[in-house]
């Protein structure tokens, strides 16, 4: 550990850090024994290469650690070292990510269970670095399992988790980590590191059985794949990711069971909707702001509640549809945007609304655009948007999408 | 609805892609001309395309637009009025790029339908060649020598037009000889041409084949899988590492013959074949080497034997081989299995001896190659004189 790491642990038991969200993946990942990591620079995800390297050169890690020559080339190796038996890491942040994007594309029909870290980003109009998810948000139809986290210590325990679901023989699909740039990639939190011997009794060895590339198992992978196989391929990606929400669930259980420390809903949490009459949904490192509007909010009367979905890919939509009928109106808040989509929502209000279609009771749902590119989200912008939502709620008619904090 | 018309034209891909695309598109503007609409089109799967590899362009044609929608809803047609060949060596069948075993040449001709090969072979050569089929259908022969040239370059040795004369004779409800010609000599083409057109039609040669002729042989078939059979991760097991090879004489085994596809063999992506002169090979190994496509097996004593379930006729081997005319390319017309030529030769060297010599003598004309400029215009009044003398 760092210098700074305080609270010295007896050894086999659980020790606590002073560390970054990033920091906290790159404990993860010498937990999980990765045995090949790529790297190359972008902010904010460098953090966790930095870090990675400080362990292997004090030598408390062991792995192949590869600096590539670019985000194309990064994703390309640990794509190919995953193939033969290696449990691999990676990660990129924004247009790096989007230059390793015909990498991405193939990674989840190979079956790759590649485990990654995304400091979002935004796409850099000129050299722009706040966070923004629609880096990660791209590769969302693909086959890509996507998570995001709130705390360095979620980043931690949730990159083991991915471990095991990503490399599940019933899964076998990649698996991207999000964490907000700055908010979580660079602020140190007290972390706690679970003990070596437990995680290894909750992740198994990474074991590629039938598709191990290896003299010893002779196939071809990736052969030219035209219009007579295309489909049936397409098929059994998506069959795994059907599989993945009930694997996801067996793992925060025995994660819980095993490490100790539980998270309830895999898929979100809600916080203070027991007694909500409207509530907010957001995902990544906006909680914060959201759960101190919503104590201060409380204390004027008002009964509002959270609901921070974690797992964007699978989507538990029937789960968060029922959950989200209970109230009287829904916000959603969307740290990205997409250009043109139905009522020029976010994303994840895009996603949302289409999760509650099926549900018989619909409650009014509006979308809210806030925090791009690093931009803050504060308390003030919250109980705005709160008021809009009880606005909703009251059946005032208004737009489906806002923009918030933007200057006008 | 009206009458639809389907007419597709197989040939060998890059050699023949602007002879195939003339053919094509003449068909629909000159249907045009009696009002009829029409498309035409290159199959998709085919590009971009590999030197020689069987391809298809497909014209459709309809009495009226509703029709040609109905024509149009599958992309490429189950079935067609009529087929052009312009290669006649695809007879054996064709094994597009990416495809799956052997489809027979005439599979998509219709009952009663018409195969139009561009050959100088007669027409029990070419018949015994083709895979038999349920139910009849006519062959028309244009006489010529195939025509081949390369992507950017055209041999204007007037396939196009006598193709084109051949179907208004087989098929004049999609566009008469008339329509034809005037279509040629409005685009302001070489008048010769139309003539050309003219001479095709009046001489076209035309046998019905029945359902009890041509190779009996079943071509290679199977199922595809479903997405709960296959494989996942976009994984096929590996083709085994292969064996040693047995000498038909003496028994004695050594060498190395590599295991190869079981599925995709290359019998008709080659429009040549190399023919080895065994007693003159100095072992360089030059060949094995420098083969693209790993056909060369290697015999108990140290010989290279191309096999042919892999060669794709590019002609290498013969262009490396330091030995003069130890290598040859010969016209695939010349020979009707894929057996082993080693094997041939270790049996009986002088019959090999005699085999070898009538193989390179007898079938001279190399299918493919541009090799210098002003080349086709050398070839093309050989190719009308040959055309001309049937
Ligand atoms: S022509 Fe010769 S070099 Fe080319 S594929 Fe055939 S055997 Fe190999
Ligand atoms: S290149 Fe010619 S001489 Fe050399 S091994 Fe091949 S056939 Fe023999």
């Amino acid at each position: 550990m760092t210098p700074t790491a305080v609270a010295e642990s007896p050894k086999g038991t659980e020790q606590t850090a002073l560390i970054t969200g990033s920091e906290a993946i790159a404990v993860a990942c010498k937990l999980a024994d990765v045995d090949v990591i790529t790297g190359y620079p972008i902010r904010p995800y460098d953090t966790v290469i930095q870090y990675i390297a400080q362990l292997i050169s004090n030598g408390e890690m062991d792995c192949e650690y590869i600096v590539a020559e670019g985000e194309h080339s990064q994703f390309e190796v640990v794509k190919h070292a995953s193939t033969v038996g290696a449990r691999v890491f990676c990660g990129s942040s924004g247009v790096g990510w989007m230059y390793a994007f015909e990498c991405l594309t193939v990674t989840p029909a190979l079956r790759v269970p590649m485990v990654v870290m995304v400091g979002n980003r935004a796409l850099d109009d000129p050299g722009a670095f706040g966070v923004e998810h629609n880096d990660a948000l791209a590769v969302r139809d693909l086959g890509w399992q996507l998570v995001w986290v709130d705390s360095a210590q979620e980043a931690l325990d949730t990159a083991l988790i991915a471990y095991r679901v990503a490399e599940d023989r019933r899964i076998f699909l990649p698996c991207a980590i999000s964490c907000d740039g700055a908010f979580l990639t660079h602020s140190q939190a007290l972390v706690k590191i679970p003990a070596q011997e437990k995680v290894n009794a909750f992740l198994p060895r990474y074991d590629r059985g039938d598709l191990l590339l290896h003299p010893d198992n002779p196939i071809t992978v990736a052969p030219q794949a035209n219009e007579d196989w295309l489909m049936e391929i397409r098929r059994q990606t998506a069959a795994a990711m059907d599989r993945s929400m009930g694997v996801i669930r067996e793992a925060y259980k025995d994660y819980e069971r095993i490490i100790g420390r539980g998270y309830g809903n895999p898929f979100f949490e809600e916080y203070m909707t027991d007694d909500a009459d409207v509530v907010l949904v957001g995902m990544g490192t906006l909680s914060t702001p959201c759960k101190v509007a919503i104590r201060k909010m409380r204390q004027e009367g008002k009964k509002v509640g959270l609901v921070r979905v974690r797992w964007f890919r699978p989507f538990a939509a029937e789960e968060l549809a029922q959950c989200l009928s209970r109230f009287k109106a829904v916000g959603v808040i969307d740290r990205d945007f997409s250009l043109g989509s139905p009522y020029s929502s976010g994303v994840l209000a895009t996603e949302v609304r289409a999760a509650l279609y099926a549900s018989a009771k619909r409650p009014p749902l509006v979308g809210f655009i806030c925090g791009l590119g690093g931009r803050e989200v504060l308390v003030p912008d919250v109980e705005k948007i709160t008021g809009i939502v009880y606005d909703a709620a009251a059946g005032k008619p208004q737009p489906l999408t806002h923009w918030i904090g933007v200057r006008e | 609805m009206g009458r639809l018309f389907a007419v597709e034209i197989v040939y060998r891909g890059i050699f023949q892609k602007t002879l195939a695309k003339h053919i094509s598109r003449a068909i629909v503007l000159a249907a045009h001309r009696e009002g009829k609409p029409g498309i035409s089109f290159g199959r998709y799967g085919d590009s971009p395309e590999r030197n020689g590899i069987p391809a298809k362009a497909f014209a459709i044609v309809a009495t009226d637009d509703i029709t040609l929608e109905e024509g149009m809803a599958k992309y490429e047609p189950k079935e067609v009025d009529v087929s052009i060949n312009l290669d006649d060596t695809m007879c054996k069948g064709v094994e597009s790029w990416a495809w799956y075993g052997l489809q027979p040449i005439n599979k998509l001709v219709k009952p009663n339908g018409t195969l139009i090969v561009t050959s100088r072979e007669e027409p029990e050569k070419l018949i015994d060649m083709c895979h038999r089929k349920e139910t009849p259908y006519k062959l028309a022969i244009v006489k010529g020598i195939p025509s081949f040239s390369g992507l950017w370059v055209f041999k204007d040795d007037h396939t196009d037009v006598r193709v084109l004369g051949a179907i208004a004779r087989v098929l004049p409800e999609l566009f008469s000889i008339e329509s034809l010609k005037q279509m040629i000599l409005d685009d302001g083409e070489n008048p010769l041409k139309a003539t050309s057109a003219q001479r095709s039609y009046d001489r076209l040669q035309t046998v019905t084949v029945k359902p009890n002729q041509g190779n009996p042989e079943k071509p290679y078939e199977f199922e595809l899988l479903k997405w709960t059979e296959m494989r996942d991760g976009i994984s096929i097991p590996s083709i085994a590492q292969g064996h040693t090879m047995t000498d038909p004489v003496t028994g004695k085994t050594g060498g190395f013959q590599p295991e190869r596809n079981a599925t995709f063999k290359k019998f008709s992506t080659r429009t040549m074949r190399p023919v080895v002169n065994f007693d003159t090979c100095i072992k360089c190994t030059l060949c094995w080497l420098q083969c693209p496509d790993s056909c060369f097996d290697v015999t108990p004593e140290g010989l290279y034997d191309a096999n042919m379930a892999s060669c794709c006729g590019c002609g290498v081997c013969e262009a490396v081989c330091p030995v003069p005319n130890c290598v040859t390319m010969v016209n695939e017309i010349g020979f009707s299995d894929n057996d082993s030529q080693w094997e041939m030769w270790r049996k009986d060297k002088e019959g090999y001896g005699t085999w070898l010599k009538d193989k390179i003598e007898s079938h001279p004309v190399r299918s493919h190659g541009f090799r210098y400029r002003g080349q086709y215009e050398e070839q093309v009044p050989e190719a009308l004189a040959a055309a001309e003398g049937d």
